[in-house]
């Protein structure tokens, strides 16, 4: 291919194409419209479908069923759509059913500015469910990354079996910038582990905890079952509290404990920098200005940009913040992300948190402002 | 395909069905049952589907693959497995109770006619949470949120899901001798069938309003409901009609080209341009031409767009950068060159071009009044130009123009873009209002 003029929400359509998606159903909101608009166009030429549903909680419904029956699906949505999403999102996570979940980030709460960027939904994604278990949310910063990030975030929708949010913003949504898709290096696809043929089918199986059991697709090779309901690795209701605990141990331990493992971040750390700025999506593209401008001036300074949001990156996040004095997050909320890194930053680390939710960016001077850097 | 005939579907795996002594849906799962028997379909293609309510506690007594989901949403899953995979026979078991909540599903599967069965299970009140009345809960009638008699009017789901154009709707109860024929019938509708089946929830609402099965029927008659089949009009099942429409559209889906390096350019940092209009004037797919001429120049490129939600009136804005490196920050806190066409982009960008520093120039319709700035000021007269070359063309005549004075990158990448981006006849005019704005500032 070439260079090719692209907003955000295209390379994510193109991305998921390019993970073989064949299932979309989507409600029309500002600003991820156009991703629907673009499925509509995209899935029925590889055969797939791609529906308009009646609203939100009808297109999960249709996405999540269709997850299980084997499809690779996606939606999008915004904010206000991640609401009406939510309780269902609870049951995708309860059925372990592999899907991704597209937010296109607006100013907020409620109605907001439909028009206008935030990144105000990032621990509403962490928590985004009634239970609070363990989630996947991946953060694009720019328009490649938006088609790769979409593409990896079927890759561990299908590994993990559990609902991957690709939590992007209006700012990389629908801005549009000059792309080489082809040019972006992607790992190989990965499909789900499938139960195996003529053996018994336990819907939710695991050894350790840890381990995704493998899935049969609805009308597949076996008789499949799938519950919102508390349950056992049959998928039939329990109530049985220690078999409660364990399936809840196993939702929680196959994400957490493979987040060093999913981890995706851009380190550029300089030997001795006693300040690190850390930072993810549109505000990370600020933060590397900064960190030029600090560096053209002789400064020295680290930077970690955090591509996987949820599960946290701990040990990246660890191993940056040795050494370092002071860590700056810039964040085009106010202060979302900041607890995470208030919660590892080593005693004594002095975290400043640079917050903005006017719907313009966080820009670079603000940063070299607000984290003492001028 | 399984050879075995199947006598029933049902498992006794787990136990007797869950329901209260007298519970209609006992009968109605039976019947469900029988109509399994009579088809003798191979339970792994077969889904039953239900939510939360009573009945919603019946999927997994089946030896058939099941999906049990949120309250009030069964139908949305049905029509995702459908979707999916529309060889499966799908059935959806409902309450009255989830017929409310989920009642906008009930209108839209009737709507797109996705080809899945959804029974109702309707004893007219909510059983699996005490007896709270629901949307079909008769006036007068005594529940535990309506203790002096319900004050609403019931809802008629058959004629509810027939003014939403269902394809084949069948009423009945589930005393109905017929009704294992009836629901073998619908399974076998390609498109959306729903039975309404009526029954006695003995825990509630029958003792309470002193309802049994001739009071049911008595019921029915003081609507001037009418049992049985109530509408049979087939249509295109919704994944033919999809299939269907893709084929015969297909023809119109295009790639759009690439973009390689074929000009040179003179922009040595990034530059901010933003150009501000009126919505109509091609403002942002101008912008975008404007973008993609300087990829054709090898430069790096972003755009951003600023509109209201509606199209036509007020004001259109587009804010492009173009650089020689990778564009980290997109915003334009202080732009180079500021083009404004018309009184409504004038009046959005007021605050920003009052704010203008020196080394930004601006280049403005010359008929508008423009507010103190610090910005080198060219005046330009695009509207009399654009009158000549065309209406909507005078953000291409007011991008060339700036490009002719600036030299960023040549005007043949411009013209390049227009002609590899517009349709031709398009392309034509375009390409002279390119030449139009150049020779404004050339004179």
């Amino acid at each position: 291919m070439g260079r090719e003029f692209l907003e955000g929400n295209e390379a994510i359509a193109r991305g998921a194409m390019k993970a073989k998606c064949d299932f979309f159903a989507g409600y029309p909101i500002t600003p991820a419209s156009s991703i629907l608009h673009y499925m509509l166009e995209l899935v029925p030429q590889i055969g797939g479908t791609a529906i308009q549903a009646e609203d939100e909680i009808a297109s999960m419904g249709f996405c999540i069923a269709a997850a299980m029956a084997g499809r690779r699906v996606l939606t999008a949505t915004s904010g206000p759509g991640i609401s009406l999403y939510s309780e269902n999102v609870g049951l995708a996570i309860m059925g372990e059913t592999p899907m991704v979940i597209v937010n296109i980030q607006r100013q907020g709460p409620a109605t907001g500015s439909a028009t206008k960027g935030a990144e105000g939904d990032i621990q509403f994604t962490r928590w985004v469910t009634s239970g609070g278990l363990p989630i996947i949310a991946l953060s694009p910063a720019t328009v490649g990354e938006a088609y790769e990030l979409t593409y990896r975030a079927f890759n561990l929708a299908e590994q993990y079996r559990t609902p991957v949010f690709v939590l992007a913003n209006k700012e990389t949504g629908v801005t549009k910038e000059s792309v080489d898709l082809d040019a972006i290096k992607l790992p190989p696809l990965i499909e789900r582990k499938r139960a195996v043929p003529g053996k018994e089918y336990l819907p939710h199986y695991f050894n350790k905890l840890t381990e995704v059991p493998p899935i049969s697709n609805f009308g597949g090779n076996h008789i499949a079952r799938f519950t919102t309901s508390t349950h056992d690795k049959t998928a039939y209701l329990t109530t049985n509290p220690a078999i409660i605990q364990e399936m809840i141990d196993h939702y929680t331990a196959k994400i957490d404990e493979a987040a060093d493992d999913m981890a995706l971040v851009k380190k550029d750390l300089e030997e001795g920098a006693e300040t690190l700025i850390v930072s993810y999506g549109i505000i990370s593209r600020s933060a590397a200005v900064a960190v030029k401008d600090v560096r053209s001036r002789g400064g020295e300074i680290s930077s970690l940009v955090i591509q996987t949001l949820w599960p946290v990156p701990k040990m990246a996040l660890t191993e940056a913040m040795k050494g370092v004095k002071k860590v700056i997050v810039p964040e085009m909320n106010m202060g979302q992300y900041l607890l995470e890194i208030e919660r590892l930053a080593p005693p004594g680390v002095k975290v400043i948190g640079v917050n903005k939710m006017n719907t313009s960016l966080v820009s670079p001077r603000e940063i070299l402002q607000k984290g003492g850097l001028l | 395909m399984s050879t075995t005939e199947y006598t029933t579907y049902m498992t006794d795996k787990i136990g007797p069905l869950p329901f209260c002594p007298g519970c209609g849906h006992h009968m109605l799962i039976k019947a469900l049952d029988k109509a399994l028997v009579k088809l003798q379909l191979d339970p792994m293609k077969v889904v039953v589907v239900t939510d939360i309510g009573c009945i919603g506690l019946s999927d997994r007594y089946f030896i058939t693959n099941a999906f049990h989901g949120l309250h009030g949403r069964a139908i949305t899953y049905a029509c995702g497995l459908k979707l999916a995979r529309p060889d499966l026979t799908v059935i959806a078991l409902k309450g009255d109770g989830g017929c409310g909540i989920g009642g906008t599903h009930l209108l839209n599967v009737a709507r797109r006619n996705i080809g899945i069965t959804l029974i109702v299970a309707n004893n007219f009140n909510y059983g699996m949470t005490g007896g709270q009345h629901s949307v079909t809960t008769p006036t007068g009638g005594v529940t535990s949120t309506t203790p002096w008699g319900n004050v609403e009017g019931p809802m008629d789901l058959c004629g509810t899901a027939v003014a939403a154009g269902a394809a084949w709707v069948y009423r009945s109860t589930v005393f109905d001798k017929e009704l294992p024929d009836f629901i073998a019938q619908a399974i076998e509708q390609p498109g959306f069938a729903m039975l309404d089946i009526w029954e006695l929830c003995t825990a509630y609402y029958s003792p309470r309003n002193k309802i049994k099965k001739k009071e049911l029927y008595d019921l029915i008659e003081s609507y001037g409901f009418q049992l049985g089949l109530l509408v049979n009009k087939p249509r295109p099942e919704y994944r033919v009609h999809y299939r269907d429409a893709y084929e015969a559209g297909k023809s119109v889906i295009k790639r759009k080209p690439t973009i390689d390096k074929k000009y040179s350019n003179n922009v040595g940092k990034q530059t901010g341009i933003v150009i501000a209009g009126s919505a109509g004037q091609k403002i942002k797919s101008t912008a975008t031409l404007f973008a993609e001429a300087s990829i054709f120049s090898g430069l790096d490129a972003t755009q951003k767009d600023d509109y209201p939600i509606t199209v036509m009136t007020g004001h259109s804005l587009a804010e492009i950068i173009v650089s020689p490196e990778r564009i980290d920050y997109t915003a334009i806190d202080s732009p180079d060159y500021f083009i404004v066409i018309s009184e409504d982009g004038l009046k959005r960008a007021r605050p920003r071009i009052e704010k203008l520093p020196e080394t930004c120039t601006l280049y403005a319709e010359e008929s508008l009044e423009l507010p103190e700035t610090k910005a080198k000021i060219v005046r330009l007269p695009l509207n009399e130009t654009a009158k000549k070359v065309g209406r909507l063309s005078i953000a291409v005549v007011a991008l060339a123009a700036v490009l002719a004075e600036t030299g960023l990158f040549p005007i043949e990448a411009f013209e390049t873009a227009i002609s590899t981006f517009q349709k031709a006849k398009i392309a034509e005019i375009n390409v002279k209002a390119a030449e139009a704005g150049v020779e404004l500032v050339s004179t």
